[in-house]
This record gives C-alpha cells, sequence and structure tokens, in this order.
C-alpha cells in the first residue's frame, strides 16, 4: 500500500470535487482496502463516502429508489425489498459474512472487482487486467471460478457479486453523476466484456459517483422470484454459479421468465433467449432446460470449470420449477 | 531416518524385547489410573478467563520499547537467483531502519534438523537462509524491511526491485514421480514393509479392491499468524514467540547464531493454534538477524500470505491401496504404496504409509512410499501426520472392499481388527476399537443405514451413512522435565517449558498434580511457556500430556524421599519408607497406618525451609518398543448431497475415540472436536492450490484457502471408552490428532452411500459429484 490521504465528503458535490484524478471513492472498504494494500489497486486519495445519506424509498413510479451508501445489511433486511423483490434479499444474504455485509455499500457491491487469484498477485502472476498486455495466467492455470461465457483470451475472469446478478434480473437502473452531469444506466449495461480491454470492466468514467439504483415497480416475476447460490462452502465463499430467477404464469403457462446468471461472466449474464423462449409455454423441466441451453450454446468453457455448463442447467432447472410450483 | 539410525532402533529393539514388561516404566500400572479427584472432572481451562478479556499476551502483542517491524520480500520465482537487487528507494522511504538482504545479512548457520536424536532442534529445512543469491522454492525471502511502524515497512517493501535468472525448476508432481526416492525408513519404522507375499494373495483372492487415492497439499491456517517480537540484550537473545517448540526454538537459534544455549531464551506462553506449523521457519530466524543488524529490537508478524510462503504444510499424496479377502471377510492381502513430496531440504515426513501395519491383522503386507523431491517449501507436520492422509485410503479401501463382499463395513473391520500388532506381533497395550465402534453405532443409530447406496432421500437431497476408523500411535517424550516446588504454606508449583496452544496443557497437569501431591486444585499453580523453565519437548505427536504427566509422577517420588528426609525422626512419619507413605491431603500419610501424618507446611516449618524442589523427568520410552501403543477411534457421518447441484451437507458426525482414561471431559471434548472439524474441512474443502507452472501457491488467503465454517459444521457427539492403558502415565494416551484421522474416509463413503458415487481424490467437491 503507498502512503494516500483520507477525506470524509461532506456531500454529494463535495465528493465529485474532491475525488481529483487519481482519488477513489470510499464506501464500506471491504474491497478496495484489501486492493490497496496488495498493490493490485492505487490511490493517493480516498474520498469517504460511506456516511453520505443512504436511505431507500419508494420511487414516484412505485419502484425503488436505494441510495448508493445503504449498506448491504439494510437493504437486505429492508421490508419492501423483502416482499416485492425477494430475490434481492436473498442474493445479499447469501453474499460475504454478516460483518462485510454491514460494512459493504450498494455502490461498492456494484463496483467490487473480480477475485482472481492471478489479479491479486502482483509479485507472482500475470493479468492483463492489472497490466494490459502482460498475459493472463489464468487461461490455463486455476479457472475453476472463472467465465465460461463472454470471456476473451485476454481475460476470464468473472463478476463476483451475487447482488448484482439479482439487479441485473430486476431490470435495475444505476443513477450516476460526473463531470458530465447525471445520467442512467441499465445495471445489465453498465458491466462490460473483457474483449482486448480487460482493465475497463464498466462503462463509468474516471470521476463518476454511483449516486443510486432504481429498481422499476414489481411485477408478478418479481415477487414470484428466486437466488440460489452453488459454492464450496455452506457460507462464505464467492458463487461458482448462481441464478436468479422469476417467473409469472398465466394459464398454466409461462406469462414472464426473468433469469439471470452469476459466476459465468465478466458481467451478470441475463439469458435473454431462454426469457423468451419460455414465454407461452408450459412451464416443465424440460422446457426450462431446451431454453437456457439456448443461451448456453456460445459457452465455452475453460481447462478447470466445463462442469459449470451442466450446473447452470440444473439449478436453472431446479430454481424455475420450485418457482412454477409456488405460482400454480 | 539414516540407516544406521534404522540399525540403532533396531538393535534396542532386539535388547528390549528380552526385558519383562514389569521393569519398564508402567510396568505396575500409575495408581491414579483409580485414584481420581480433580482428574475426570470437567474443569474449565485456567488460560479462559485472561483469554476473553483479552489479557493473555500473544506474541506479536508484547509491549516493547524502539520496536521495529518487519515486512518481508518473497521471491517469484521457483528456482536460479538473484540478478539484481534495487534497494535504494526502500532505504529512502519513510521510517525504514534497514533492508537486510544477502549482501548485508548476517553470518548464520543452517538450521539444526528437528528429530529425535536432538530434542534441542527444530529446523524444518536444512537450507542456508539469505547467506547467498540462490532461489530454491517460489516465495523465499529476499528481503526484509524493517521500519518504524508496519505500514511503513510493507509500502518500503514494495518498492525493492529484484531481478531473476531462472532456471527450469522442478515443480510438477506427475513429472516428479518418474523420478522420485525411496527413503530406508519412516520415522522409526522400516519403509518397505514385505511380508507374506501379499502380491500372490491379491491374485488368487476370492474378493479384493485396487484402487488410487489422492489428498491435496494442505495448510494449517491457525487464528494466530506466526509472529515473533526478539529483542538483542547484552548478547543475549530473548525471542516472545508462537511456538510449539520452545526448546528446539532456543536450541536452533543458538547454533545458528553461535550463541549459548543458555544465552537464548524463548517465550511463548500463550499460542493460538498450531497444529503442528508453529515450530522454527525463516520469518523467526531472520527477525532475530535483522535485529541483531539494527540493534534494535524487532517484531515479525506474518500476513496470510507471507505465512503460506513461509510455513510448510501438509504434502500432497497419491496413494494406491489394493485389499483381498476371503468371502467371510478375513483379509488376505494389504497393499499400500504412494507417493508424497518431500524436498530434499525438507525433513518432516509424511508417513501415510503407517496407517494400514496396525489397524487390522493381514496375512500378508506390501507396503512402500516414496517422494518426490521437487522445488518447493519443505513441509511440516500437520495434525496427524501419516495417518490423517493414510486413514483416508485405507478406510475408503475398506468401505469399498465391505461393498464388494456384500458385508456390513463395520462387520469387517470387527472379522480383522487387530489384537496384536500386525507386523510385529507385540502385544497391545490396551486396544479396544471395536468396543469404540459399537458405542459409536449405538449413539450414531447405525442400524439405519442401508447398505445399498441410493435408497434416501428427502426432494433434491440424497441420504448417507459412513462410517470409518481413525488411529494414531502413542509418544511419550524423554527428556521433558518438570519442577515441582512446595512451599511452605504447602502449597504447590509446578513448572515447565511446556506448550499452551489452546489444548488446556495446563489445566490438565494442575489436575493431575493436584491428585498426585493430595492437594485440592487451589493450592496448585501451574507455569508453563518459557525457555528458562525445565526442558520440555515440542508440543507434537500427541504426547505432551504423557511426557508431562510422565515428569510430575518422577518428581513426586523424589519428593516423598525428600519430604521423609526432611521431616527426620521427629515425625509421626518416622521410621516410614518411601513405599510406606502416599500423598494426602496436602501431606504425607502412612499407607497402612494413616494416622501417621504430617502436613508439607510442618514439615518444611520444621525444618526451616522456604521451599522445597525437585525436577522429574520423563525417561526413555521403552514402553513403545515393547508393546504396540496406538490409539483408536471410530468416526460416523450422515449428511446429504444435492442432486442438483452436488453440494454435500454434512448433518452429523459422530467420533468414539478409545484413548485410554480421559483426564478432562471438557478440554478432551474440544480436542476431539476441533480434530473431527479439521477432518472435516480436509474432506470437503480444503486444497492448497500450487500453480505447477510456477511453483507459486495461489491460495494464501482465508477467502481462498477454504476452512469450514460454522454453517458447515454440524452436530458432533464424541464418546470415549475411557479403558486405562496400564502403560502409560495416567492410564491416558494422547489425545490431540487423532480426531483428525480418518473422518474424511467417514465422508467420502457417507457420500458414496448417498449417492452411490466413489470419491477418491479429495477434497470432495461438487464438480466431483454431478
Ligand atoms: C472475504 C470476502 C468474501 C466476500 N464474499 C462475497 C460474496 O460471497 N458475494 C458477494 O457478492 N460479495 C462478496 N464479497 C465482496 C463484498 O460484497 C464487497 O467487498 C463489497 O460489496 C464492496 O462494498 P464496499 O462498500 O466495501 O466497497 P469498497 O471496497 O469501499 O469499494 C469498492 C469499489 O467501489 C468504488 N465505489 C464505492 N462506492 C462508490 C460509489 N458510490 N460511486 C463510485 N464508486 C464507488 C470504490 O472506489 C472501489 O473501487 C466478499 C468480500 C470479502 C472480503
Amino acid at each position: 500500500m503507498t502512503p494516500l490521504t483520507y477525506i470524509r465528503a461532506s456531500d454529494r458535490a463535495d465528493a465529485l470535487a474532491r475525488a481529483g484524478s487519481d482519488g477513489r471513492f470510499l464506501g464500506g472498504g471491504t474491497n478496495l482496502v484489501d486492493l490497496l494494500r496488495q498493490n493490485v489497486e492505487r490511490a493517493s486519495a480516498l474520498v469517504d463516502i460511506s456516511s453520505l445519506d443512504g436511505a431507500i424509498r419508494e420511487s414516484e413510479s412505485g419502484g425503488l429508489f436505494i441510495d448508493a451508501s445503504v449498506k448491504n445489511t439494510a437493504l437486505a433486511a429492508h421490508p419492501l425489498v423483502r416482499s416485492r423483490y425477494p430475490v434481492l434479499a436473498r442474493a445479499l444474504l447469501a453474499g460475504a459474512s454478516a460483518q462485510i455485509r454491514n460494512m459493504a455499500t450498494v455502490g461498492g457491491n456494484i463496483l467490487q472487482r473480480t477475485r482472481c487469484m492471478y489479479f491479486y498477485d502482483v509479485d507472482g502472476a500475470r493479468c492483463n487486467k492489472r497490466q494490459p498486455g502482460a498475459g493472463c495466467d489464468a487461461l490455463y492455470g486455476f479457472n475453476r471460478y472463472h467465465a465460461i461465457l463472454g470471456a476473451s483470451d485476454q481475460c476470464v475472469a468473472t463478476h463476483p457479486s451475487d447482488m448484482c446478478v439479482a439487479l441485473a434480473m430486476l431490470d435495475a437502473v444505476i443513477h450516476l453523476s460526473g463531470a458530465a452531469g447525471e445520467r442512467q444506466v441499465p445495471l445489465t449495461d453498465f458491466h462490460v466484456l473483457p474483449g482486448d480491454t480487460p482493465q475497463i470492466e464498466t462503462v463509468l468514467k474516471s470521476g463518476d459517483l454511483i449516486t443510486a439504483v432504481e429498481l422499476p415497480p414489481p411485477s408478478d416475476a418479481t415477487v414470484n422470484s428466486e437466488y440460489r447460490k452453488v459454492r464450496d462452502r455452506s457460507s462464505y465463499a464467492f458463487a461458482l454459479i448462481s441464478v436468479a430467477g422469476g417467473l409469472a404464469l398465466a394459464d398454466g403457462q409461462v406469462a414472464q421468465a426473468r433469469i439471470a446468471l452469476g459466476g459465468v461472466a465478466a458481467k451478470p449474464w441475463r439469458a435473454r433467449r431462454a426469457e423468451q423462449a419460455l414465454v407461452g409455454r408450459a412451464p416443465t423441466p424440460d422446457a426450462f432446460l431446451a431454453a437456457i441451453r439456448e443461451d448456453l450454446i456460445d459457452a465455452r468453457p475453460l481447462s478447470g470449470n466445463s462442469f459449470k455448463i451442466g450446473l447452470v442447467e440444473r439449478t436453472m432447472v431446479a430454481v424455475l420449477t420450485a418457482l412454477a410450483g409456488t405460482n400454480a | 531416518m539414516t540407516k544406521l539410525q534404522n540399525a540403532i532402533v533396531g538393535g534396542v529393539r532386539a535388547v528390549i524385547g528380552h526385558v519383562p514388561a514389569s521393569w519398564l516404566p508402567g510396568g505396575t500400572p500409575d495408581p491414579l489410573i483409580d485414584k481420581r479427584v480433580a482428574l475426570g472432572g470437567q474443569q474449565t481451562r485456567i488460560d479462559g478467563p485472561d483469554k476473553v478479556r483479552g489479557a493473555a499476551r500473544f506474541a506479536a502483542e508484547v509491549p516493547m520499547k524502539n520496536l521495529l517491524y518487519a515486512s518481508f520480500v518473497h521471491s517469484a520465482i521457483a528456482r536460479g537467483r538473484i540478478a539484481d537487487l534495487d534497494v535504494s528507494a526502500a532505504e529512502a522511504a519513510p521510517g525504514v531502519a534497514l533492508v537486510m538482504t544477502h549482501h548485508n545479512a548476517p553470518k548464520m548457520a543452517v538450521p539444526p534438523p528437528i528429530g529425535m536424536t536432538n530434542l534441542k532442534a527444530a529446523g524444518n529445512h536444512t537450507l542456508p537462509i539469505m547467506q547467498d543469491a540462490k532461489i530454491r522454492w517460489n516465495g523465499q525471502v529476499v528481503a526484509v524491511v524493517l521500519a518504524e511502524t508496519r505500514e511503513q515497512a510493507d509500502h518500503a517493501a514494495t518498492l525493492i526491485r529484484v531481478g531473476y535468472e531462472a532456471v527450469q525448476a522442478r515443480t510438477q508432481f506427475e513429472e516428479g514421480k518418474a523420478s522420485a526416492y525411496t527413503p530406508d525408513s519412516m520415522l522409526v519404522e522400516k519403509n518397505r514393509l514385505d511380508k507374506g507375499n501379499a502380491g500372490q494373495k491379491l491374485a488368487e483372492a476370492a474378493f479384493k479392491i485396487d484402487a488410487v487415492y489422492t489428498t491435496p497439499w494442505e495448510n494449517h491456517n491457525p487464528i494466530e499468524p506466526h509472529a515473533s517480537t526478539i529483542v538483542w540484550q547484552d548478547g543475549k537473545l530473548i525471542v516472545h514467540d508462537a511456538t510449539q517448540m520452545i526448546h528446539g526454538t532456543a536450541g536452533s537459534l543458538a547454533k545458528i547464531f553461535g550463541l549459548k544455549v543458555g544465552d537464548v531464551q524463548v517465550s511463548s506462553p500463550y499460542v493460538g493454534g498450531g497444529f503442528g506449523a508453529k515450530g522454527l521457519w525463516d520469518h523467526q530466524i531472520l527477525g532475530v538477524a535483522a535485529a541483531k543488524l539494527a540493534d534494535r529490537p524487532v517484531r515479525v508478524a506474518l500476513s496470510r500470505a507471507s505465512m503460506h510462503r513461509l510455513i510448510g504444510g501438509r504434502t500432497q499424496t497419491e496413494q494406491r491401496v489394493a485389499l483381498a479377502a476371503d468371502a467371510d471377510g478375513t483379509l488376505k492381502a494389504l497393499l499400500h504404496h504412494g507417493y508424497g513430496v518431500k524436498p530434499l531440504h525438507s525433513i518432516c515426513d509424511e508417513g501415510f504409509s503407517l496407517t494400514g501395519r496396525s489397524l487390522y491383522a493381514c496375512e500378508s503386507f506390501d507396503i512402500v512410499q516414496h517422494y518426490v523431491d521437487l522445488d518447493l517449501l519443505a513441509n511440516s507436520f500437520m495434525r496427524g501426520p501419516g495417518e490423517t492422509p493414510g486413514t483416508f485410503a485405507i478406510e475408503c479401501a475398506m468401505d469399498e472392499l465391505a461393498h464388494a463382499i456384500g458385508m456390513d463395513p463395520i462387520e469387517l473391520r470387527r472379522r480383522n481388527v487387530a489384537t496384536r500388532d500386525p507386523v510385529s506381533g507385540a502385544p497391545h497395550s490396551q486396544s479396544a476399537m471395536m468396543e469404540a465402534y459399537d458405542l459409536g453405532a449405538a449413539r450414531f443409530g447405525w442400524h439405519r443405514r442401508m447398505a445399498q447406496p441410493g435408497m434416501r432421500r428427502e426432494g433434491e437431497w440424497l441420504i448417507g451413512m459412513g462410517c470409518a476408523s481413525g488411529t494414531f500411535p502413542f509418544m511419550r517424550m524423554p527428556g521433558t522435565s518438570v519442577r515441582v516446588t512446595i512451599d511452605n504454606s504447602g502449597d504447590v508449583h509446578v513448572a515447565s517449558a511446556a506448550h499452551e496452544m489452546g489444548m488446556g496443557t495446563a489445566t490438565v497437569q494442575r489436575q493431575h498434580a493436584a491428585d498426585r501431591l493430595g492437594l485440592p486444585l487451589d493450592r496448585v499453580t501451574v507455569t508453563i511457556g518459557d525457555s528458562s523453565l525445565p526442558f520440555a519437548s515440542f508440543a507434537g505427536g500427541s504426547s505432551q500430556t504423557a511426557s508431562l504427566a510422565a515428569a510430575i509422577s518422577a518428581a513426586s517420588g523424589k519428593l516423598v524421599a525428600e519430604l521423609l528426609r526432611l521431616a527426620g525422626n521427629d515425625t509421626p512419619l518416622a521410621g516410614l519408607k518411601p513405599a510406606e507413605v502416599e500423598f494426602a491431603d496436602g501431606g504425607l500419610r502412612g499407607v497402612e497406618d494413616p494416622a501417621r501424618n504430617e502436613s508439607f507446611a510442618s514439615i518444611l516449618r520444621r525444618s526451616g525451609r522456604a521451599e522445597l524442589s525437585v525436577v522429574g523427568e520423563s525417561g526413555a520410552p521403552l514402553e513403545i518398543i515393547k508393546y504396540s501403543m496406538h490409539s483408536t477411534s471410530a468416526n460416523f457421518c450422515e449428511l446429504r448431497v444435492s442432486e442438483v447441484t452436488g453440494e454435500i451437507r454434512v448433518n452429523r458426525l459422530v467420533g468414539a475415540f478409545d484413548c485410554g482414561r480421559i483426564l478432562n471431559a471438557r478440554t478432551a471434548t474440544s480436542q476431539f472436536k476441533g480434530g473431527m472439524i479439521m477432518g472435516l474441512g480436509m474432506a470437503l474443502t480444503e486444497e492448497t492450490l500450487l500453480d505447477e507452472r510456477s511453483g507459486r501457491i495461489m491460495s494464501t488467503s482465508l477467502a481462498d484457502y477454504h476452512v469450514p465454517v460454522h454453517l458447515d459444521v454440524p452436530d458432533i457427539d464424541i464418546l470415549w471408552t475411557d479403558i486405562p492403558d496400564p502403560r502409560t502415565p495416567l492410564g491416558a494416551r494422547g489425545i490431540g490428532e487423532i480426531g483428525t484421522t480418518g473422518v474424511a474416509a467417514a465422508i467420502a463413503n457417507a457420500v458414496f452411500n448417498a449417492t452411490g458415487k466413489r470419491v477418491r481424490d479429495l477434497p470432495l467437491t461438487l464438480d466431483k459429484l454431478l
């Protein structure tokens, strides 16, 4: 870790003004501080935004408006989240540990970086994300946790967040504030695939602040929703894969399906082909399986993660089958 | 061991073979086996309140003026040399007092290797440390930075530029097997055992199984990372260390730095977990060297990452086990061959091939293990070394054999359980594994198990039950000494350089001393954890309790003689011989005539003594040569496996132990449980990730090296036979390590029972079950 200055922002404008070119926003610090200590990242200044307003309120349209500094624990416990967007509460509670969730903020969770071990090993491993052009040791190394979709030969890392998988499924929108003013980006467009520039992970511009996350009004398929995370131990481990699913039925047929996958790509993966394929179909395990395979046609497993394709299929079918049962 | 040592052990064995049992220590069973007051109770740990209040001071917390903090730079290649080294930026960084590299490090001898021949040696490897430009493993320390704060040291360390000349390193297990070497000895046994023509019996047998089992590299990960606070004072060296080898560390540091043993003090009153890892490694040695160079006290507190790069773990193993049996289950042949990694500079053995030599009677054996020499960090001992991976292979194989024959797995063990040493024929001192099975099976509800796999389910979960034996040899270390002092108020003080890693060492020996000397608990104090106290060997091999107990017992004999001498003639005890008195009520009394008695306080007062002090020593452990001495256990597991995801969730564990008498039910239960949880981790999650391309360990944090979390750990029932071993002090055998053995096999066997899938390579991650 290099020496740096610490600034506590008094409000949003103060935060934006103080960030400067090399400054970084500090949420709960549960990821950024580790990265700084391991010299994966460097910063001259930390602008602490964790004590800025952290409110959760209903939006005019009937959705939910969540300030970026809301803690993961508070979001998961909120009654409106639990009743209208249970998938989000489940996803949050499946992540990290209670202590980390007490610190972690919504903004920080969205911007947390991959857990690829080669990304973290500054002294001993090559990583294109850390040092463009250096090479990727994960490609033929330990890549059990890595991507099967949307990766490139430059980078096969995954985005590790659980919360974001639920947000992707819910069509959440991210509110940003920066030099160019305010803008809004759907969460599914926020993270970008690695291509030849794996160091670029989001559409965020330097100095941009995430101010809030907005959830659209609830619908049958967000209320009847579930998050299932598959991991190497029963708690406190990142997802090997995860499935956020939501299902609305009408007349014994799928009216709407919402499916997002975690642990498979550099971004939460919205399974849009499956969602479309299912509309109007009977909600059977066979139909679910056939549908998810349409998204997984593009899967390119690595040396250590080919099990993920079958695992996604089975988990997705189990999640949707259960949802079909509760909706029947 | 060398050929020569083998020959010596063999020679001693031959001589002792003619000695009648009663000549051996413990020939007359220890009277405290039956006469218990405090022993066998539930005393809470003496160190508990201080630990809960945060008052217990660990090595990294010892206050020290003028302290410098150390940070390490680790090599990023596995083999080669340092070509250039630029430390100028680091030296100029804020707060930096010193950068030490091979250019300026003081001369140091190589560490004296740990072993049975020199109990004051604790080296885990025999490599020169920072004496040349050579790189011998990926992670070796190439520079030490000392600064006024830890943060400054860590920062400066990142400014050091190291250029390497790498040469082709040997870091691949599979490749290394081709040139594996075969040691003559495995601990004190001959490595190769070929008895009764196993090959032919295998070929002819009615039933046989022949399979390969693998276990990965594992690391200990105690909650307290390794740490030392080091100060040189007037040419003497004081090290506040986190160690389970106090005297071994002191003796080794004396050798390495050319000091008299008496000029090195190692203090380690509390250790936050060791499991075999808290020995002498490079960090203490480099810290001592840097403190000498800087002429200031130094604190070394390893980060998790540094721990993984500098402190060895348990080697990966690949074990082939073949078993042959009659239709009635009688074992005809046991073949156990395998490989582990042990670089030539590494000292600690992982003797997995010893397991099959003691558990079951068998007509023939074909056993040998080989080591692969790689450019890797040396191994250390890890809880239950040898038997932990060994029981995984042997006990899965037994389950496979039972299934092949169509016999209940417990029944198969009952048919074959050893009634004497299967190899040497020596009698057991005490052994009751099947009693442990019976206890455990009743508590567990083994009768509910369905022999046919895959028959029980709840929703998507397949339920299975499994069992497996565990075992660990008895060990008592020679040389361990205890000073017992009686003061003139008649209170007793016990002191020894023994170790407290949370097991309850002082707590149990206090119970022991109270019972031995006929006092209530509150009149006994126990002081341990410092090399200025009488010599104690390491806290390892599950030997510490027996060694200390033997030493206290020896001291008590000396005390009787001394007390009678001091008491003189003007006492009701006058005329009684040592054998005619016993300790009772804080004094001595006649065995025949209890009315003839005098208290310690009175004897001391009359003789004008402020205190009486004797030192007792645990003598040579000749009993282990005369007797076959092993603890055993029966492990039971019920678990469920998701048919959707392959995830395993353990519902229940039961461990039933035959370890002689249990001295403290509370501390014993936590030892057994802790051991079983470590076995659970080995079964389900733990694996050190070595990138074989670079020799680099990638799993250097607790986020990447998965120990079990609370939610992984089910209810664990602990039971014990409590049958005394007449050949040990207090009738007890060690209990620290056996808990880890057999657990992984019980879990793997339960997975088979649940799913019909036999997974032979650990850990049992879900992808292996899809
Ligand atoms: C051991 C461990 C286990 C974990 N397990 C899981 C898990 O299972 N599942 C899971 O999902 N997560 C897991 N996490 C990750 C955890 O969820 C993240 O660390 C956390 O959400 C990050 O939030 P934070 O507020 O602490 O972010 P910080 O560390 O403070 O910041 C992270 C990044 O976001 C930026 N940032 C923060 N807020 C803003 C903002 N408002 N605008 C712009 N930029 C901002 C920071 O500059 C930084 O780059 C784990 C973490 C650890 C350490």
